[in-house]
């Protein structure tokens, strides 16, 4: 009997053990083993890779990846899409870029003024965006990935038209030295405002009723509508916060290119929603993480990060995200099987 | 063990008990001798079809099934009967090949099997129509039958058999279905019967029906158990899953009974009472399941002015309701009962008619507009219009309440507010697993049905419209929902209890509106609210009233 009962409690034991590392496996995702693997490659294969300025480095150029997947999440926890935000960053840093320096132009005194009106007008043009592929997917119920799509295409004719093809020179300096390569506390720009977007929007999403409202109409877009929600607004307001959210971003860039360049952000759609994906959000909708996303975001900055000090070729580079996206999202299935049997 | 194996043989020795009482009946006529008619009995004992044995079926941190006893007989009915989460829909699942036991043995025909997945269950003959559709709803009706054995012609599919062959096998069913239409714009009582044609394609020696009738009409319900009783008499054995005692009278033969995941008891369903079975399910005596209401009608709050929705599923229906009392709203499938209260909330386009609320004008308010007045609706389709599945039971019970200054403060919620809200709301009605974080669609039927009820009673309503309360809910289950129906009724809410099972109707409601064809046909108050008078108002014959 007691030999019996020894052999159950060492099974019992190895049984928790296995236990424990499936529970954190489905707690936390495949994301944070991921970033700890890619840490502990890269850190082996280039001995710069921890310094602190690298560090920074990477942050810096994560952000302008984190602002647009988190405005990609809005898009994917409603069930949908936004390929259009590659676009949206290109014809805001024409049209911000334009606005800003014609406006200088004329009154080359008024920096501030000038820049602050060409930022809103980015601001404007992205916001509009969005509300136009709102207005398709919510009130004419047209494919998200089919009117994103098609504003893409239009939106980046219109950028190109708008400059001739040409970038737009002629901003004041100040701009690019404050958002493009100024520091406050050590920290660069682009990393505070990527910072703020963040509280913003994890505020938004995790403690206001829109919030819980965008999980509710991915979820399950009838019952949202039977408990008194708004859905088709609730369906634009993701959208608008996907064209803002990018916006902020193309004004970033256009800050640090010092010209409006109507050729950028063509790889930020699928980059975007593979940051999202490797962070577990569902691209049926109804579930994702903020905070995830965020990393998701970093976790892509830093492998290309670390590819590049590697002297990893740059065709290999996509080689290589495109077969870590697979394997996410592959363990992200077997992620949901474990979840379904360890609810409790 | 001593006591499971010894209602094992007892098991199957009421049917060997009945196979050689034939052959003893027969074998008197003719005189025969009692050896040979030893012989002969030990010749007719008939081999069980399937035999489960000792099935365990352990998920990571839950044990689903614990050493289930199953036995399956030619040509039998044989009812699975158990609550909600007493492990009926794992059990089936092993069968079918679905998922695969932990430990236990499966015999088929008297050979032992194990069965890997649904095609190989399919092949040896065991076909399953579970609740969760396998239908394709983009192709049509005759290509979803002959999934994965369409009919080919010199190597291509041959679309004028594929039609033919399912207009065949439908007009052997009885279902008066159109071959070509595509599944999706099917109602759900016809995607189920579509799903049953589906399992009578091939010839199945066993076959699991789990709660087909769920979403039938009488008639169509009626033809199922003709088809079964054909099926009874070709050999095939039957598992079936219902709540309805009436089912279980009419069409079964024995009735496992399972609690907890365990193998409670199988009885024949000829000599034992409702009450026995009751007992067994819960372990405990229900003495009623319906709870005593007493009404206090006060000013009416609804009225319902010659109400006609834009498709024709409403044709100038008029109806009241008054505070504290119940209305049930009766009728067959498709005769607008659901569409009424649905048209007042919004979900059906209004052709004409007005609806008041409150003596307030509400004709064609939107749902959400319906609720700030107090007016909730409870969908019957808890999987497509009720619950988000891949949320939290939390999420989902304060949803429609996220906007009353209960949970909100501004665009802000009140997280904390919120989790304690539901934790009590969980507790009053025995959540089982009593969990609020989980995913909704990791609980079984009946605590997903308590998570949509739950979804009313986190704001100030006045006004409830429970469409189909207890689909798919064990009676436990539904005496608690029943008593909370009640208890909102006592407290001065109006009620409509609209439903396709006449007992709920009966006992529950103070009166009764009987639909039909998208018209109102009668209105019966108190005593005459009766199986007969209701069933009178269900069908054509009626019409002159």
């Amino acid at each position: 009997m007691s030999t019996l009962i020894e052999t159950q409690t060492t099974q019992n034991k190895r049984q928790s053990l296995t236990f424990y590392a499936k529970y954190l496996f489905v707690r936390l995702g495949v994301l944070p083993f991921l970033l700890l693997a890619a840490i502990i490659i890269f850190s082996l294969l280039s001995e710069n890779f921890l310094s602190g300025r690298n560090i920074m480095n990477v942050f810096r150029q994560s952000s302008y990846l984190m602002l647009i997947a988190m405005g990609q999440m809005f898009a994917l926890l409603t069930g949908g899409f936004d390929l259009s935000v590659g676009t949206i960053v290109a014809i805001t840093s024409v049209i911000s870029a334009i606005v800003m320096s014609t406006l200088f132009s004329f009154y080359p005194d008024a920096i501030w003024l000038s820049i602050s009106l060409g930022a809103l007008a980015g601001l404007l043009a992205g916001g509009s965006i969005g509300l136009i592929n709102g207005i398709g997917v919510a009130i004419f119920k047209v494919n998200p990935f089919m009117m994103t799509l098609g504003m893409s295409s239009i939106g980046f004719g219109a950028a190109l038209y708008l400059t001739g093809g040409s970038p737009v020179y002629g901003m004041p300096m100040t701009f690019s030295d404050t958002f493009g390569f100024g520091q406050l506390l050590g920290i660069p720009a682009p990393i505070w405002i990527c910072f703020i977007c963040f509280i913003a929007l994890a505020i938004l999403v995790n403690w206001t009723r829109s919030g819980r409202y965008f999980y509710a109409v991915g979820g399950n877009l009838k019952a949202a509508q039977l408990s008194g929600i708004h859905t088709q607004k609730m369906l634009m307001l993701a959208y608008m916060i996907s064209g803002l959210v990018a916006a902020v971003c193309g004004i970033l860039l256009t800050a640090r290119l010092d010209t409006g360049e109507a050729n950028i952000g063509a790889s930020l759609p699928l980059e975007s929603i593979a940051a999202c994906v490797i962070a577990g959000v569902s691209l049926r909708g109804g579930v994702g993480r903020i905070g995830n996303v965020v990393l998701g975001a970093l976790f892509i900055g830093l492998i290309t990060n670390g590819m590049n000090l590697a002297r990893i070729e740059s065709y290999l580079q996509t080689v290589v995200i495109g077969s870590l996206l697979i394997f996410a999202v592959i363990a992200d299935q077997l992620r949901l099987k474990l979840m379904a049997s360890l609810q409790d | 063990m001593a006591i499971q194996e010894a209602t094992q043989t007892l098991d199957e020795g009421l049917y060997t008990a009945n196979a050689v009482k034939q052959s003893h009946d027969s074998q008197m006529k003719y005189g025969s001798s009692n050896r040979i008619q030893k012989s002969a009995s030990i010749d007719n004992k008939v081999q069980p079809l399937l035999k489960l044995e000792n099935i365990s079926k352990h998920f990571p941190g839950v044990i689903a099934l614990q050493e289930m006893q199953l036995t399956i007989m030619p040509g039998e009915v044989h009812i699975l009967f158990g609550e909600n989460g007493a492990g009926k829909s794992t059990l089936i699942s092993t069968i079918a090949g679905v998922h695969q036991a932990t430990s236990g043995h499966i015999y088929f025909e008297g050979k032992k099997i194990r069965l890997n997945s649904v095609q190989e269950a399919r092949e040896l003959g065991i076909s399953a129509v579970f609740q969760e559709f396998s239908l394709v709803p983009q192709l049509s009706i005759a290509q979803n039958l002959f999934l994965g054995a369409e009919p080919l012609k010199n190597g291509l599919l041959d679309r004028n058999e594929n039609i033919k062959a399912a207009k065949a096998l439908l007009a052997r069913l009885g279902f008066e279905l159109e071959a070509n239409r595509k599944v999706a714009y099917l109602s759900r009582a016809e995607q189920q019967m579509v799903e049953i044609a589906k399992a009578f394609r091939t010839e199945p020696k066993v076959l699991i029906l789990d709660e087909p009738t769920a979403s039938l009409t009488e008639k169509e319900s009626d033809r199922l158990f003709e088809l079964i009783s054909q099926l009874k008499a070709k050999g095939v054995g039957i598992i079936y899953i219902t709540h309805r005692m009436s089912e279980i009278r009419r069409i079964g033969d024995r009735i496992t009974i399972l609690r907890d995941g365990k193998f409670i008891s199988t009885v024949n369903a000829c000599d034992t009472t409702e009450d026995a079975l009751l007992t067994l399910m819960t372990g405990r005596v229900i003495d009623n399941v319906f709870p005593k209401i007493n009404f206090s009608p006060s000013q009416t709050t609804l009225s319902i002015n010659n109400l006609s929705t834009l498709d024709g599923s409403l044709k100038d229906v008029s109806i009241e309701v008054k505070k504290g009392e119940i209305v049930g709203l009766a009728g067959l499938i498709g005769s607008g009962k659901s569409e009424l209260l649905r048209a007042c909330f919004g979900l059906e386009p209004i052709a004409s008619g007005s609806v008041y609320f409150n003596s307030e004008e509400v004709t064609g308010y939107t749902p959400k507009q319906m609720l700030e007045r107090g007016f909730f609706y409870n969908s019957a389709d808890r999987k497509n219009e009720g619950l988000a599945m891949n949320r939290s039971c939390r999420e989902n019970m304060t949803l429609a309440s996220l906007n009353t200054q209960t949970f909100s403060l501004g665009p802000f919620l009140k997280r904390v507010k919120e989790l304690s809200t539901c934790q009590d709301l969980a507790a009053r009605l025995q959540l089982h697993p009593l969990n609020i974080e989980r995913d909704v669609e990791c609980f079984s039927g009946g605590n997903q049905q308590k998570v949509l009820l739950a979804k009313c009673l986190t704001r100030d309503i006045e006004f409830y419209v429970f469409d189909e309360p207890t689909v798919g809910v064990d009676v436990g289950t539904r005496t608690e929902i029943y008593q909370l129906i009640a208890n909102l009724c006592e407290s001065g809410a109006a009620v409509v209890l609209i439903s396709s099972d006449l007992p709920e109707i009966i006992h529950l409601s103070h009166r009764a509106y009987v639909m039909y064809r998208g018209e109102l046909k009668a209105e019966l108050t108190g005593t005459d609210i009766s199986e007969q008078n209701l069933l009178n108002h269900f069908f054509e014959r009626e019409c002159t009233l």
